[in-house]
């Protein structure tokens, strides 16, 4: 289990009050949705993934926090912004990705899915830091992670491995 | 049609305290016609430019921030049109410099230019002032107003080139002058 509240509020502890978001299977329901309703929280919706990072850069640069909401397909469609502007021109683009379709309990890379079996790897490829969050107890990885980020200037993924439920 | 820095001098005469957000060879013009801490050329990846721009003017909306973006560029992104109509902005200017081309990579001509026309892509995205301009006249005419009318606000601008200015890709995504540019947006 891995509790979206929980999730919500590691988020908001991070000093968080933009998320730039496109639909995600794995967070629609009980992250996004709760996200949007929230009136602490400025969420941006994007049209495609790519912008999101380059948006997140651009608050960055105006001194405020982000999080890019996202499914791994839009991670992997946004392969040069990652590489360009988050990586190269160091920007601290912080990413919560779900993982459509992974089995439960099962490693990314062991995945029956050619799509999700490639997300570590692209990820290590780019030299872009990544953990998974699994279950509720993962939860606490996440405040420190994008504490990291910022301290860096560099980006961070949250691979989100099942679907959060309240 | 406009010489492109003769217009960009145009805006250099009417700017004040805006983020100017500039993309390739308007960005390599720019840094050179008006130099200044809040010019933002550091958009990394080809089309992102009004993205960058929507970051900025929704972090700091006591600013103006300006966007020279490119119609190569544009259609790479064009779905930036309908965010940021949707995130609406009151403080964006997004002014595409309309050439044809893609200029950086060998003047190859874009497709569809002569069908496409951005201006009507924004207005029906959302944007809430879109103006066009082919002659340095009408665009400086009406250069104080748009900066301060408000956003989002699209001016597609019908440009060719002008004099030639040197290129510099190190400093136009140079994470030292984008750090400048920080401290420097931070402190105003």
């Amino acid at each position: 289990m891995l509790n979206a509240a929980a999730l919500i509020q590691a988020v908001k502890a991070s000093g968080i009050r933009f998320v730039v978001a496109l639909p995600d299977r794995t967070t629609s329901e009980h992250v996004l949705k709760p996200l949007l309703a929230d009136p602490e929280m400025r969420v941006v919706q994007v049209c495609k993934e790519d912008e999101g990072v380059s948006i997140c850069a651009g608050l960055h640069a105006a001194g405020q926090r982000a999080l890019l909401l996202m499914q791994h397909t839009g991670l992997l469609d946004s392969v040069n912004a990652l590489r360009g502007v988050a990586y190269e021109l160091m920007n601290p683009v912080c990413m919560m990705v779900g993982l459509l379709q992974k089995e439960p309990g099962v490693a990314p890379a062991r995945s029956k899915r050619y799509g999700l079996r490639i997300v570590e790897p692209v990820l290590e490829a780019l030299q872009i830091d990544h953990l998974l969050i699994d279950e509720t107890r993962d939860v606490e990885k996440v405040a420190p992670a994008i504490e990291a980020a910022y301290g860096r200037s560099m980006p961070v993924v949250l691979l989100i491995g099942t679907e959060p439920h309240p | 049609m406009m010489k492109r820095d003769e217009c960009l001098k145009a805006l250099a005469r009417h700017r004040t305290a805006e983020v100017v957000v500039a993309v390739y060879t308007a960005a390599q013009e720019w840094i050179q016609i008006a130099p200044h801490e809040l010019n933002y050329t550091f958009t990394g990846a080809m089309g992102q430019g009004s993205s960058h721009a929507l970051g900025i003017a929704l972090g700091r909306p006591d600013r103006r921030v300006v966007v020279l973006d490119g119609d190569g560029s544009l259609l790479m992104n064009l779905g930036s049109l309908v965010t940021i109509a949707n995130a609406a902005p009151q403080n964006l200017v997004h002014c595409v410099c309309r050439n044809g081309t893609y200029e950086t990579n060998g003047a190859v001509p874009i497709p569809g230019r002569e069908r496409v026309r951005f201006a009507a892509f924004a207005r029906e995205a959302g944007y809430r002032g879109v103006y066009s301009f082919d002659s340095l006249a009408g665009w400086e005419a009406s250069l104080g107003e748009i900066l301060k009318e408000q956003g989002p606000i699209f001016v597609e601008l019908e440009v060719e080139p002008g004099a030639k200015y040197p290129e510099d890709f190190e400093r136009l995504y140079a994470v030292e002058y984008r750090e400048k540019f920080r401290k420097a947006l931070a402190a105003s």
